[in-house]
């Protein structure tokens, strides 16, 4: 399959993105670097191209019905203009994916998924839908998507819109603004760990917004960043990432975002596997640490603990903000103590490190 | 793309500086700038015995872990310490501050296998046709 380019490729092109593949999208990983582009999000503004992600609108009399199996947040409490994070679950309790429930009004929804998942949920979600009256559509291709964020983002994006950015509170939407003369979806939302927005808007217009923030924020320092730093960014805040954290093995039971899982709204998908984990614990986990040792831990590394593996590492890396080299893993829960020693084996040498709180990064005020 | 005249070069992106018998060996300002921000580099033990083409250090950047390959055979005689601490000098000066190891050479004639800096200018502008 050849990888797709979302409408500002030639522009990451033009700004000096390095293109990576990523979820069958071409899309830049970094610009001038990855450590500055992090810095730039938590301490000013950074603008992503996230158009890779997708979209499903949901519409049709029993739609609130249909969400609400589907998924394991309860949407039945979202007002018009608000959002709900959500884990979508299989009968045995593995994620599916976790996404963005956005409530437009009564019997209209829009759900936004991982690029890589597009397709594998789609499928997921037409298979549900025998017993309600609703209609599925897949609108990825007709949306483009950027996010601006960091403590500045508000500052930055008011230059370009008369809206009262201030009265849109975190995880609420506006669905028919202005930004940059363009009619958008502007939603405060966003998977950095820093206060920020959404911006969903027609593929033709996504470059003259693009270009209009980068102008706007110049005297605040913005820079456009790429998904290597989205990937810092989400992991010092130890938010899940599809594929790592969560998969359609791991549970957002075993993920640690049980909050998210709500069991007294009724019947849902993975309901009766969830509410037992929620009950009687789960035998793994994902828990958080941090290397003692020197060496960086990566993805798909093994966790020992007295030379017997105890689980695998999720995400590692260095932490741009905290100058550590942190990471995420799933183990065995008996292991899982806050302050345990655990061992990473980091090419076939048993590196010490120390199992530690999470989040590793929370945001002031937050 | 700074590739200075009086280095040689691997295909791998290391470069060598040859001084009598030994041999002090880097990556590249081109091999640097496509690993992006170096976080953690694993030196190789002191009096290590190496091969020409063995994996010998490893390069740590945010995202991507690299081997760097020995390209000439002998002892290691001397590493850069340094770089434990400072990792990122291999970003800021690959030439200079950001060396990584010298070795003893055992086999003087490896050095005439090494590229020419307009040898390695063609490598490097095979492999960034897509930066």
């Amino acid at each position: 399959m050849t990888a797709k380019q979302t409408p500002l490729y030639e522009t990451h092109l033009r700004y000096g993105g390095r293109i990576v593949e990523f979820g069958g999208w071409l899309l830049p990983v970094q610009y001038t670097g990855i450590k500055e582009e992090h810095q730039a999000v938590r301490k000013r503004a950074g603008l992503f191209d996230v158009s890779h992600m997708g979209e499903v609108r949901v519409t049709g009399a029993n739609s609130l019905n249909f969400l609400q199996n589907l998924v394991t947040n309860d949407v039945s409490r979202l007002a018009n203009n608000q959002v709900l994070y959500t884990p979508m679950c299989y009968p045995n309790g593995g994620t599916v994916d976790d996404l963005l429930v956005y409530k437009k009004r009564d019997k209209d929804y829009l759900l936004v998924i991982n690029a890589a998942n597009i397709e594998k949920d789609f499928e997921w979600m037409q298979s549900c839908t025998q017993d309600f009256d609703i209609k599925l559509e897949n609108i990825s291709t007709q949306m483009a998507q950027l996010a601006l964020q960091g403590p500045l983002s508000q500052q930055i994006l008011g230059k370009i819109t008369s809206v009262p950015l201030s009265k849109l509170k975190y995880y609420w939407f506006w669905p028919d603004i202005e930004v940059a003369g363009k009619k958008v979806l502007l939603s405060r939302t966003g998977y950095t760990g820093e206060d920020g927005f959404e911006i969903y808007c027609s593929p033709e217009d996504a470059v003259p917004i693009w270009n209009s923030i980068l102008e706007a924020g110049t005297s605040e320092g913005i820079l456009p960043v790429g998904l290597g730093c989205r990937d810092t960014l989400r992991f010092e805040a130890c938010f899940p990432l599809y594929g790592h954290e969560l998969s359609s093995d791991i549970s957002p039971i075993e993920a640690g975002i049980g909050m998210f899982v709500k069991l007294d709204k009724g019947d849902f998908i993975g309901c009766e596997v969830l509410r037992k984990q929620k009950l009687n614990g789960t035998a793994r986990k994902i828990v958080g640490f941090e290397m003692v040792d020197r060496g960086v831990a990566r993805a798909g590394y093994s966790v020992t603990q007295a030379d017997r593996e105890i689980g695998t590492v999720t995400t590692g890396s260095y932490a741009p903000s905290l100058d550590k080299n942190l990471g995420l893993a799933f183990i065995k829960s008996d292991h899982a103590k806050l302050g345990q020693a655990i061992a990473i084996q980091i090419r076939d040498k048993n590196v010490s490190a120390q199992i530690i709180a999470k989040p590793f990064y929370k945001r002031e005020g937050k | 793309m700074n590739i200075p005249k009086e280095l040689k070069y691997s295909k791998d992106h290391e470069w060598v500086a040859v001084e009598g018998n030994l041999a002090t060996i880097g990556v590249t300002d081109f091999a640097q700038s496509q690993l992006g921000d170096v976080v953690f580099i694993e030196l190789p033990d002191e009096d290590r015995v190496v091969t020409a083409g063995e994996a010998f250090s490893v390069i740590e950047s945010v995202k991507a872990v690299s081997d760097v390959y020995a390209p000439v055979s002998g002892k290691i005689v001397k590493v850069n310490q340094a770089l434990e601490d400072a990792p990122d000098w291999v970003n800021q000066d690959p030439y200079h501050d950001g060396w990584i190891a010298v070795i003893e050479l055992t086999n003087d004639s490896e050095i005439d296998s090494l590229l020419s800096n307009e040898d390695y200018e063609r490598v490097v502008a095979a492999e960034g046709g897509h930066q």
